[in-house]
């Protein structure tokens, strides 16, 4: 009998999804898998290929024994396929097909949407490792460089996870975009990532922890929203991921968190009240929180970006036609089909910003925007409890929604982090204090040296609380490999 | 007030909301507001599938409470409240969190019961998990070697390893774990498990291996021990737990180990052991062993034990039926090193360990209390400081 829960781990490609018993695509899959192990060849630098590194690998989708911990090369990382258990009965919980038996093959009528949604999911995959490829050179610490090292291979295995639906479910047409996947790359001139948050480059470590809190947090919250489809396979996969994708925010959070500890605890022994006190700051060798802030900025207004316009017909179909939930969809007690619903949406009036009641149908994308916007501010909370205890005056804030985009109503509108519509001039003049300029990105990046034995840190940040997997403090995570 | 209960909760200081518990959650007894993650006391039947995706730790935390917190109280928490304290006269195996399941708590209070009051960790031990598997769920593990350790036709006692494979199973040196026989008892019900005391260390009889050993006697009609002392290679055995939450080790090479055990009761002190020549090969002068048989040939690790270095552990053996030689007990082992031993409790970084059976209590007391004398202190007071410090701990049965 097949086995849905553990996993076969004696094929190339492991998997819970019978892959030896269907024959056309394990194929497909055998011949995409040595284009991306030298995607992967390509991208992280030689001397972390062959290192040890203290990996956490999925071995089952059962939540008892999901993952186990050991030392492995990052190329000899088994990725996989790997669905969450099949419920059974599972109902369409959303739009006009709700109640009606989920769909284990793509209706036809919703093909193309469907495929167009995959493959943007899976595009953000391979971008954010391409993304965060030189970051390792720079690791403050080996704790910090297997967390990163483990993000990587699970985007990768995400990206897996994307194509094996594409490859599975979507034909030939499925089949050229799986490869595209791996053609198109980020920050490239003339095939970049889809999205434009996947092509800035992550050029230090706070902003890995930003983009990990920030712009994984809308991952997560695709993901959330597409493990609502009424397409079983893809509810699975998507259910799966999240498992993995919350050690993602774990790191952003934890990360941020250190970094600011860090620096509070530096302003206080040298007796620095003022965190505006910037120079002085700087010279203690930690990250100002201003300068904090300004990352903080700029990553969450670019991953806001993501969640697209505010009302969109593409979003409504997609939940019209159950391809996609909302946030939490089975704790949502109305019709699931928002027939006469109504959602207050920010729009652009007469050169204010006002709330304006929506057809909810419409206005998908805002609402799952406004439940980032809620599950973001909670590490921003967090992060203000770790000062506050330092008893340094300062408080991180979630910037206005209008500040700094690129997408939606706001889009190139001169409204400052606390939502004041300002004039162009005033705005321009004004940017480098809400933004990193230069200067500060700079300054940062002469702070990114390696620390490489184990139980140290880089001065500008502190150790975490506790060690992955409840290693102790000086725990070797990754046994660098000296050539 | 109602009568002590065990509650789950998540460490809203550590936790960051990623609601994959929520998520993994089968009964939906876990929900969130936008500050804090909260389990529901009334819906929580402790299934555990919850503790292993959480990507921080936040998630394994336990309080015995006499008024559950509420979802609302849970919500304004910004960290988690300390245990609340209950009367001296409350039962121990209601007021401890050594293992959720009531049978199993039962029996570990009562195994306690000889350090006369309530049971604490080392303040440096690591935290433990308990109860990841419990009867209605038990782990299977395939028997990857079992071996006769003793030479005394008389006192069969084996040494097991058991094999995870792919189960998280996290456990600490000194706690224990259920085996579930086969079959059912008299009244046609299934067996309960019996609890055996894991005797390797932390990361596996062999680094790594996800593998756990135990020291086992064969009891004549003992359903449980016949059944493990007559494993196959290769067999599957159900497994609970780990439980136990105090009888752990200090997380500090500074900290001194006296350990004094008969028969089997050496199963923890050989993953203690273990564990200091893993973590800290360099450790001189801190741990010592007082352990006693009948003879040499019924001494469970006679041989590998004298291979450890007197430098890393002091070894005391006493046998009481060697032909030839008077009849010697732990006590008259401790008596003869009455300096040592008064040295030791002199130290407040001294933690003594008592395993083995029950009869051993007396004697041991008898012995402790005059040597404590010989240093002008009264043993009881002396021992209730060092159980509320979590430095004295008994294990008998």
């Amino acid at each position: 009998m097949l086995d849905l829960v553990n996993v076969e781990y004696d094929t190339l490609i492991p998997n819970n999804v019978g892959l030896s018993s269907d024959k056309r695509v394990q194929k497909a899959l055998e011949k995409w898998h040595p284009g991306y192990i030298n995607w992967w060849n390509d991208l992280i630098p030689q001397e972390f290929q062959k290192s040890l590194v203290y990996l956490r690998t999925a071995v089952s989708v059962d939540p008892k024994g999901w993952a186990k911990f050991d030392y492995v090369k990052m190329p000899e990382y088994r990725w996989g396929i790997l669905l969450a258990p099949q419920v059974e009965d599972r109902r369409i919980p959303c739009g006009e097909h709700v109640g009606d038996k989920a769909w284990q093959e793509v209706p036809g009528e919703y093909r193309a949407m469907m495929q167009r949604l995959i493959v943007i999911q899976g595009d953000t995959e391979p971008g954010s490792v391409e993304q965060q490829r030189f970051l390792g050179k720079t690791a403050p610490s080996l704790y910090d460089m297997r967390n990163l090292f483990q993000v990587n291979v699970e985007e990768g295995r995400h990206l897996w996870a994307m194509v094996y639906l594409l490859q599975k479910y979507f034909g030939r047409n499925g089949r050229e975009e799986a490869d595209d996947l791996l053609r198109r790359s980020s920050g490239s001139e003339e095939a970049p990532r889809m999205l434009g948050a996947f092509n800035e480059e992550t050029p230090d470590w706070l902003s890995f922890f930003m983009f990990t809190y920030f712009t994984d947090r809308d991952g997560k919250m695709q993901l959330e929203a597409l493990a609502q489809s009424g397409f079983d396979p893809l509810s699975r996969t998507c259910r799966f991921m999240l498992t993995e994708e919350a050690h993602h925010m774990f790191v952003g959070e934890t990360g941020v968190g250190r970094v600011v500890q860090r620096t509070c605890e530096a302003m206080k022994e040298a007796g620095i009240e003022d965190p505006y006190d910037i120079d002085r700051v700087r010279a203690l060798g930690v990250i100002d929180l201003p300068t904090i802030q300004k990352k903080l900025n700029m990553h969450y207004t670019l991953s806001l970006d993501l969640f697209g316009q505010e009302v969109s017909t593409n979003a409504a179909n997609a939940f019209n036609s159950g391809i996609k939930g909302r946030y939490m969809e089975h704790r949502l007690d109305d019709d699931h089909k928002l027939s006469d619903a109504t959602y207050p949406v920010t729009q652009f009036v007469d050169n204010q910003i006002k709330l304006i009641e929506t057809p909810a149908l419409t206005a998908i994308n805002m609402r799952l925007r406004d439940d980032y916007k809620r599950d973001a501010q909670g590490g921003v909370g967090r992060w203000n409890k770790i000062i506050a205890k330092t008893g340094i005056q300062f408080e991180l804030v979630l910037p206005h929604e209008g500040f700094n985009r690129d997408i939606g109503v706001f889009k190139g509108k001169p409204i400052n982090p606390d939502g004041v519509l300002l004039g162009q001039t005033e705005y321009d003049g004004q940017k480098h204090n809400w933004i990193p300029s230069k200067e500060d990105g700079a300054f940062i990046q002469s702070l990114m040296v390696p620390v490489t034995e184990p139980g140290k840190y880089a001065g500008w940040i502190n150790p975490p609380k506790v060690g992955i997997d409840n290693k102790p403090g000086d725990f070797e995570y990754v046994q660098l490999h000296m050539a | 007030m109602g009568a002590p209960a065990k509650q789950h909760l998540i460490d809203p200081e550590i936790c960051i909301r990623c609601y994959t518990c929520e998520m993994t959650c089968p009964i939906e007894a876990i929900t969130h507001n936008d500050d804090n993650v909260v389990v529901d006391f009334d819906k929580c039947n402790f299934c555990m599938d919850c503790i292993p995706v959480c990507p921080t730790g936040s998630i394994d935390e336990w309080r015995v409470v006499s008024e559950p917190y509420s979802l609302e109280q849970q919500f304004e928490w910004m960290e988690l409240p300390e245990q609340e304290a209950f009367a001296a006269t409350a039962s121990e195996a209601s007021t401890s969190i050594e293992a959720l399941d009531e049978q199993v708590a039962q029996l570990l209070a009562e195994a306690h019961a000889g350090a006369g009051g309530k049971a604490r960790a080392p303040a440096s031990a690591s935290k433990p998990s308990i109860n990841l598997y419990t009867m209605g769920k038990p782990a299977e593990a395939a028997v990857q070697g079992n071996y006769r350790l003793t030479g005394d036709p008389d006192h069969d006692v084996r040494h097991i390893i058991l094999d995870m494979g792919n189960l998280p199973f996290p456990v600490l040196e000194g706690q224990s774990i259920g085996i579930i026989p086969p079959g059912t008892d008299a009244e046609g019900k299934p067996h309960l498990p019996r609890l055996y005391s894991v005797s390797s260390p932390r990361d596996g009889e062999r680094p790594n291996y996800n593998n756990l050993s135990l020291t086992v006697k064969r009891e004549e009609k003992g359903v449980c021990s016949n059944f493990v002392c007559d494993l196959e290679k290769g067999a599957k055995v159900q497994i609970t737990g780990p439980f136990g939450s105090t009888f752990l080790m200090p997380n500090d090479s500074g900290a001194k180990m006296l350990m004094i055990c008969t028969g089997t009761g050496s199963a923890p002190f050989r993953a203690f052991t273990m564990r200091r020549q893993r973590s800290d090969p360099d450790s001189r002068n801190a741990m010592t062993l007082v352990f006693g048989a009948r003879t040499p040939e019924s001494l469970p690790y006679f041989g590998p034990l004298k291979k450890v270095p007197e430098s890393m552990l002091r070894k005391h053996f006493a046998f009481s039926r060697v032909d030839g030689a008077g009849k010697r007990y732990v006590q008259d082992e401790l008596r003869d090193m009455e300096e040592d031993v008064a040295a030791m409790l002199n130290d407040p970084g001294t933690h003594i360990y008592i395993c083995g059976l029950r009869a051993m209590e007396e004697g041991v007391e008898a012995a402790m209390t005059n040597i404590a004398e010989s240093i002008g202190e009264q043993w009881h007071a002396l021992r209730d400081t060092m159980r509320d410090e979590g430095r004295y701990h008994v294990e008998t049965y």
